[in-house]
């Protein structure tokens, strides 16, 4: 199976009204050349599941400043006023999630689970509407798994059969949300071919990435 | 003291707290500062929520890395035996326990060790980050902050603005003293000299409770 695409290729698969998750960190390797697309087609009304919505002229940040984002599910939205502005504003809806359990809701999905218990947001807002369960006498609030349509991520090293090697800091959201997605493309900054990368070094085995996409080095 | 000299002095005390081998995720701002007084002979592994431990200071001009970010995205660089992982790893590292001390600000702290340091409804909302899983999981939470935010309370008998996370604050540093959260309310237990218990107490929204012990800051 070929898993090499182009750019058109994969903002073909992008439709208006889907849920996407983004790997990166404030802006840090969003996978950019995948948002540049999604800016191109002029794709609406997505639900935006990231870390954080970056800043107003960096990466994601950018489909909030051009209003393509009906709904943000994000731990920190401090960086883009933008983000704020459309939240006061009533024009887009926000959800903000602690970044541990937006990590282990996207987690759960990915593992099958039907949800984690967590004490972090017990006695906060966080806890609005949602069931708290007593295990051995604590008490944990339920927070139900997290998928999307579409996981966009980005990698430093992907070989032709998905095998994903990431860099430093950039690993972050990445490797769980190749697990929570119907459809995964990568934004690889160097493509090798398999067999390239010592098996002991991939850190996302490739059968949870669809499609791979060369960004280069940025 | 100006401003600068007190976030210093706040940082310097702070860094007292630390021990040898403790794992610490220090916040942005103020708690970061932390990290340039760890005294001698103490060794401690700072973690950042982004996904690694080792955390080393800011790089040299020119020598800047674009995979190497710390929570607040600024570029950092990696001590010796430091590691990456991924985000439900690192709040793995948070939540389960396996840090020892996080260092933070905050808006609001009570006399039950309530923190509020997220949001400001109708003013500003930036969001949590990781901030509501570092008080609830890390071993000890130390809150370093002005003690009031230009003359007015910080630290009070109930906040008021909505909760980081209940029951979590155990220590509080400012300027004016050092402050452990107890059953019975907050305890000063130490005082910097430039000021008396009645002016600490005056710019405190809670009754203190005043040590039997207490003693002066020393940095």
């Amino acid at each position: 199976m070929n898993k090499l695409i182009t750019l058109e290729e994969a903002a073909d698969m992008i439709h208006d009204g889907m849920s996407i998750m983004f790997g990166g960190f404030l802006g840090v390797r969003n996978p950019f050349k995948l948002v540049d697309a999604i800016i191109e087609k002029g794709v609406k009304d997505i639900t935006l599941i990231a870390n954080d919505t970056s800043f107003p002229e960096v990466g994601i940040g950018k489909l909030i400043v051009n209003r393509q984002v009906k709904k943000v599910i994000a731990s920190h939205i401090g960086t883009n006023k933008e983000t704020g502005n459309q939240m006061n504003s009533g024009e887009m809806e926000v959800e903000l999630v602690p970044q541990g359990t937006l990590a282990e809701r996207i987690r759960a999905a990915g593992a099958g689970l039907g949800g984690v218990l967590t004490p972090t947001g017990l006695g906060t807002v966080v806890a609005d509407g949602k069931d708290v369960v007593e295990v051995d006498g604590k008490q944990y609030l339920l927070e139900k798994p997290l998928r999307a349509d579409v996981a966009l991520i980005v990698g430093a090293k992907v070989d032709t059969k998905g095998n994903i090697r990431y860099k430093k800091s950039t690993r972050n959201f990445n490797p769980i949300m190749a697990t929570a997605a119907d459809l995964v493309i990568v934004e690889a900054d160097e493509i090798v071919e398999a067999g390239e990368l010592d098996p002991d070094d991939i850190m996302t085995p490739g059968i949870f990435v669809d499609y791979i996409i060369l960004g280069g080095d940025k | 003291m100006d401003a600068n000299m007190e976030k210093e002095y706040i940082a310097r005390r702070v860094a007292k707290e630390l021990k040898d081998g403790d794992v610490v995720n220090l916040g942005i701002g103020l708690p970061t500062m932390v990290a340039n007084y760890i005294p001698e002979g103490i060794e401690i592994t700072l973690q950042s929520e982004n996904g690694f431990l080792g955390m080393g200071p800011a790089p040299a001009k020119g020598e800047e890395d674009s995979y190497l970010v710390n929570a607040g995205g600024a570029f950092v660089t990696l001590n010796p035996g430091g590691v990456f992982f991924d985000s439900a790893e690192s709040f793995l590292i948070i939540r389960g326990g396996h840090v020892d001390t996080t260092v933070l600000g905050a808006l609001e702290v009570d006399e039950k060790g309530n923190l509020a340091n997220w949001m400001v409804p109708g003013k500003m909302v930036p969001g949590m980050g990781g901030a509501m899983d570092l008080v609830t999981g890390a071993k000890k939470v130390i809150v370093a902050m002005n003690h009031t935010a230009k003359g007015s309370h910080k630290i009070l008998k109930e906040c008021t603005l909505p909760l980081t996370a209940v029951n979590a604050v155990d220590l509080i540093i400012t300027e004016m003293g050092v402050m452990e959260v107890t059953e019975k309310g907050i305890e000063l237990v130490e005082i910097n000299p430039e000021f008396t218990v009645e002016q600490v107490q005056a710019a405190t929204g809670a009754t203190l409770i005043i040590s039997e012990n207490l003693k002066p800051i020393e940095v």
